[in-house]
């Protein structure tokens, strides 16, 4: 596993999304009302661009001509057939058990405990007083 | 060929008003005269889907011909007695569907279930009838309904597939509650009012593509009722497609249940895959049967439809589909030949129960 430093902490703000190249594959950072979760750029259906759809809600209903949106800003909606997972999971929500995006392991680290590495910045200086994305891979 | 088992019950027989005259006594006064003095009575009422000599129509030997039983007689004869039949369900498609005066439609829904209960329903034990009633106002079709639902012996009740506006729209669900306050069965009949062309892209040239296409106004349906949310709302709810074909399910399957994963906010009621609540809530006659003959094929279609329940036995009597008086196909396993004979028509029509059950296990 190798630590790749992949974007300064502050330029995801609660409610956005960034997608970073790490090791030649495209990685989606999204932050969940100040939680950050990584989600490969990949929708295990048919290989679209997920990371590029529209992050929402769930659309809800306790019966016909009953509508509700809930859990804003906790689903990402493919840009192609519009299937719907959990960001936090990676879970298909229609297809729970047998559909999932891959997920990968993301931390927020002050850039004092990375300049002494070992990581992998790619594209940018750290510094000191910043606090970065970091993604195992 | 008879068929394998005994008590079965047959949920697809016709019946035939033979003129209007037949009805005059069942109609009051008023219409009775109406329908005397505006000559409406020497008009046929025949729906154009069955043109009278059409093969289709009517199974070469089960025509009117000299020395054949004629009526509840033939039904017998042909049907019931061969059959060994515990029961057979009859429906009344008829021109009154497509009237567009709804207080005509009415009268001539309720004359024609009274002539059901009392010229079949209290001549012969074994039958049952669905209520007919006149889509265009629901609320006449619903007093109908209620006029009709105390005589247990009505079982469902009936539209055709094709009406003015797609049958899951809310508009209809009055009738929908009625049937499942009064635990009546839904039972939509191929046929088409004419309101709208029979198929999507507009009118055809021929009949034959009429008839071809019913089945795509079945999905249509069961679309719509899956849209609409109808299953949400009305969970008790039974559906049963009549003279719609079932080998086109196991793709309506996979389409509708793929296609909800991408559309299903639109429609945020529809809360569990569209396979799931077909497989619970709709039901399909057996005849006209359009798979090949070859029974490893068929078998396919059950595998791949992967519901035992939804199949109930019907010879769409005296439409012609098949020779002999067993419509149940070849190569399926005694199993599931029992439950489209027997167990599951008693499921998708409860008001069935009143009907006696075979005495015999008997095995196929």
């Amino acid at each position: 596993m190798t630590r790749h430093v992949v974007a300064k902490a502050r330029d995801i703000a609660p409610g956005s999304s960034q997608i970073v190249e790490v090791g030649g594959r495209e990685i989606g950072v999204f932050n969940v009302a100040g939680d950050y979760y990584a989600l490969a750029n990949r929708c295990p259906h048919a290989g679209a661009d997920l990371c590029k759809g529209f992050i929402t809600g769930l659309a809800l209903s306790d019966g016909p001509n009953k509508y509700r949106l809930e859990r804003k800003g906790e689903f990402l909606r493919c840009p192609f057939h519009g299937w719907e997972f959990e960001i936090r999971t990676g879970q298909s929500w229609c297809d729970p058990k047998s559909m999932r995006v891959r997920q990968f392991k993301v931390d927020v680290a002050p850039g004092e405990t990375l300049v002494k590495g070992p990581y992998v910045a790619e594209s940018f200086p750290v510094k000191v007083e910043e606090e970065y994305i970091v993604i195992d891979i | 060929m008879k068929l394998p088992l005994e008590g079965a019950i047959d949920c697809d027989v016709h019946l035939s008003v033979p003129n209007v005259a037949t009805l005059l006594p069942y109609m009051s006064d008023y219409w009775s005269d109406q329908l005397v003095t505006r000559y409406i009575d020497r008009a046929g009422f025949n729906l154009t889907s069955y043109p009278p000599r059409s093969p289709l129509t009517v199974r070469d030997d089960w025509r009117a011909a000299p020395g054949r039983p004629t009526g509840l007689a033939a039904l017998q004869a042909d049907v019931l007695d061969p059959g060994r039949l515990s029961g057979a369900i009859c429906h009344t498609m008829h021109g009154a569907m497509a009237l567009f005066n709804e207080d005509m439609g009415a009268e001539f829904c309720k004359a024609i279930n009274a002539w059901v209960a009392k010229e079949w329903l209290d001549r012969e034990p074994r039958l049952r009838a669905s209520i007919l009633v006149h889509a265009q106002n629901p609320a006449l079709a619903v007093e109908e309904i209620e006029r009709c639902a105390a005589d247990k012996r009505f079982v469902a009740v009936l539209l055709p597939v094709m009406g003015d506006s797609p049958l899951g729209r809310r508009i209809y669900w009055p009738i929908y509650e009625a049937c499942e306050r009064h635990g009546l069965s839904l039972a939509v009949h191929a046929g088409s009012t004419y309101r709208n062309p029979p198929t999507a892209a507009g009118w055809p040239s021929y009949q034959s593509e009429d008839y071809m296409l019913q089945s795509s106004a079945f999905e249509n349906l069961i679309v719509g009722f899956l849209a609409e949310g109808v299953f949400q709302k009305f969970p008790g709810l039974k559906l049963v497609c009549m003279e719609s074909g079932f080998t086109w399910m196991p793709t309506f399957l996979w389409r509708t249940s793929k296609t909800w994963r991408g559309v299903r906010t639109e429609v945020p009621w529809l809360d569990r895959v569209p396979a799931e609540i077909i497989r619970e809530h709709v039901r399909l006659t057996l005849q006209p049967v359009d798979a090949p003959r070859d029974p490893k094929i068929l078998n396919k279609i059950f595998e791949q439809i992967a519901c035992d329940d939804m199949i109930v036995y019907s010879s769409d009597y005296p439409h012609g589909h098949f020779d002999g008086d067993n419509g149940l196909p070849e190569g399926l396993s005694p199993e599931l030949l029992r439950k489209i004979a027997i167990d599951n028509p008693r499921a998708a029509f409860p008001r069935l129960a009143t009907v006696d059950a075979p005495d015999t296990k008997e095995t196929v």
